[in-house]
């Protein structure tokens, strides 16, 4: 292990580490604690200049209700989610069928393929912009929640169809063999013999898309317009044009947007990192 | 008997056919709802943004032709040229994030008791939108009530208006962005330090490397996948600056902290404007800036495939 185990330094080192660790901690989430700090001040210490120092009351409540109550937080926020849990299922679906694909059958164009999937995904969203905004447009998709999902189905399928394909490349090729020596139908093959071990592959994926799409930004400007339609991103940028200096609302609003990412991350911990580390020890 | 077999045999020949070439048919089956949805929404954007940029179009009437005029209107364009030389700070710049995560990853490979919650912790700012990161790094820099403000005020100086202030504007951003940037570095390298061979260390111990030569020359070379993953990850994240651009500053003062993505999408689809062939343009640009580095990490992964069989 490198570094040297702490537990085998002197105590006065494990003792200085084991202090600098919470204090570290706290110096890098500094940003956090004080958002977090500044969504529950009263207006009062706003309007004074208190943000640095104790609040002089908790307000939690109060700004958390206003926010819900005086902007559309409630309907970004279900947008959000109208966006955000489709997309999820779609990619998985694709990605599933078209990793299948390129990690069983050997076939010319296999190679090709798989390496414009992971190109494509790596392409800045500016080259995409106009034309897919255009098409949008001309098919009524602009401005739709459906327009966002089909978008960003397409888009991460690419992602998803590399995590997928490395994942059944390592399933045991001995299993779909005999299978296939059974006389197993291909599709049947898939669907009951692959997707139940790939299970642990689509918790995985499934953390990582719901991280990604929820904090997409830029689709949401470029796609959406309408309150009706706007993910808490879009929604929340917005909102901080009308809050100018309202920083407990701002930080509120802030809060709200960053839960459900943080919370599917501490739920899923080990999946996020599985999926996000592909790569990152093999190669 | 004789008759069933007779009108049996066209449903068996038919079956045949398909069953002989399930092989080669059934891919193309899997593959098929994936090659369309990403043919549509991304191969062919592609071209298409490549042949808008050839035409001068506002998006609502007739694009007209105009060659390469549009390039030849960006190598006189003041905006293109800051843009580009941002992109190049954010290049520079956000290479930090890869030895900076390695640094946290080796403080935080240790065993003590809870310390899995604290790797998770350091890991928060990657998972939380990057709309979030701008809007709280904004109000650290307000010249007024932000944190900088508060520590020039220990002082006895006035902090400067980070985010107004052309010198500083593009750092202020790139120091937002580090640190999301710098925390998934640090969680590729604390993944890649899990598989760091003990022996080899133990082995390097007993040759008396200790500390940086042990670094250097035991524990990076078997970090090298985790490095790869990093530096491409974080080139890639820093010529996708959009997100912190449009938060924190729209590209301002004066367009001086704005970057090839934000510029594009300002000429192509804001109140300065539809331009959409010359913002093609841009983007067209950024496309070959990004393909030099996509090239060479599929290089890479071509190499690896080959060699994997």
């Amino acid at each position: 292990m490198f570094p040297r185990p702490i537990e085998k330094s002197s105590a006065a080192t494990a003792t200085t580490y084991k202090i600098a660790l919470p204090i570290a901690l706290i110096v890098w989430l500094l940003p956090l604690i004080a958002v977090m700090l500044t969504s529950i001040r009263s207006v009062g210490d706003i309007n004074a200049g208190n943000y640095w120092g104790w609040p002089s009351s908790f307000n939690m409540v109060e700004n958390y209700t206003s926010v819900f109550t005086n902007t559309p937080m409630f309907q970004y926020i279900l947008n959000s989610l109208r966006v955000t849990i489709p997309t999820m299922a779609f990619t998985i679906v694709l990605s599933c069928l078209a990793g299948y694909a390129l990690a069983i059958y050997r076939f010319r164009a296999n190679m090709l393929l798989f390496f414009i999937f992971i190109a494509g995904n790596f392409v800045p969203f500016q080259i995409l912009m106009v034309p897919v905004r255009n098409l949008s447009v001309d098919t009524g998709l602009y401005d739709t929640v459906t327009g966002l999902v089909l978008f960003h189905s397409a888009f991460q399928a690419g992602f998803c169809t590399l995590f997928m394909r490395n994942f059944i490349r390592g399933l045991p090729f001995e299993l779909i063999e005999s299978a296939r020596l059974e006389g197993v139908g291909e599709f049947k093959i898939f669907w009951y013999l692959v997707v139940p071990l790939v299970r642990p592959a689509l918790a995985a994926l499934a953390v990582l898309q719901f991280t990604f799409i929820w904090n997409d930004y830029f689709w949401a400007t470029v796609l959406v317009q309408g309150d009706h339609a706007l993910p808490i991103t879009a929604g929340l940028k917005s909102l901080n044009g009308q809050w100018v200096s309202q920083w407990h609302l701002v930080s509120a609003g802030s809060i709200l947007a960053a839960m459900p990412p943080v919370a599917m991350f501490f739920l899923m911990q080990k999946h996020f990192i599985a999926g996000l580390t592909l790569g990152a020890t093999k190669g | 008997m004789a008759m069933a077999t007779a009108t049996d045999l066209p449903t068996i020949e038919s079956k045949g056919f398909i069953h002989r070439n399930r092989m080669k048919i059934a891919p193309w089956l899997f593959l098929a709802p994936a090659i369309i949805m990403f043919l549509i929404y991304v191969i062919l954007p592609i071209f298409q943004s490549m042949s808008i940029s050839f035409y001068e179009w506002d998006g609502l009437s007739d694009p007209v032709f105009v060659g390469v005029a549009n390039y030849i209107e960006l190598l006189d364009d003041e905006l293109f040229y800051t843009s580009l030389k941002n992109n190049i700070l954010w290049l520079v710049l956000y290479m930090l994030a890869v030895p900076a995560g390695l640094f946290i990853a080796l403080f935080l490979n240790q065993n003590v008791w809870g310390i899995r919650l604290y790797k998770s912790m350091f890991f928060f700012p990657f998972v939380i939108s990057q709309v979030v990161v701008g809007l709280v790094f904004s109000w650290f820099y307000d010249p007024t009530n932000g944190i900088l403000a508060l520590i020039y005020g220990i002082f006895g100086g006035t902090a400067p208006a980070i985010l107004a202030d052309e010198r500083y504007v593009t750092y202020g951003i790139i120091a937002a962005g580090l640190w999301p940037q710098i925390a998934y570095c640090m969680i590729l390298y604390l993944t890649g330090l899990n598989n760091v061979s003990p022996d080899q260390v133990e082995a390097g111990r007993l040759d008396g490397a200790r500390g940086w030569k042990m670094l250097w020359y035991v524990v990076l070379p078997q970090l090298r996948p985790a490095t790869f993953i990093a530096v491409v990850v974080t080139v890639i994240g820093a010529l996708r600056s959009f997100d912190l651009v449009s938060i924190m500053t729209s590209g301002g003062p004066y367009g001086s902290s704005n970057v090839l993505a934000y510029y594009m999408y300002e000429t192509a689809l804001s109140e300065y404007g539809y331009r959409m062939g010359y913002g093609a343009a841009i983007a067209v640009v950024l496309f070959l800036i990004m393909m030099v580095y996509i090239s060479f990490f599929l290089y890479r992964m071509y190499r690896q495939e080959v060699e994997e069989g």
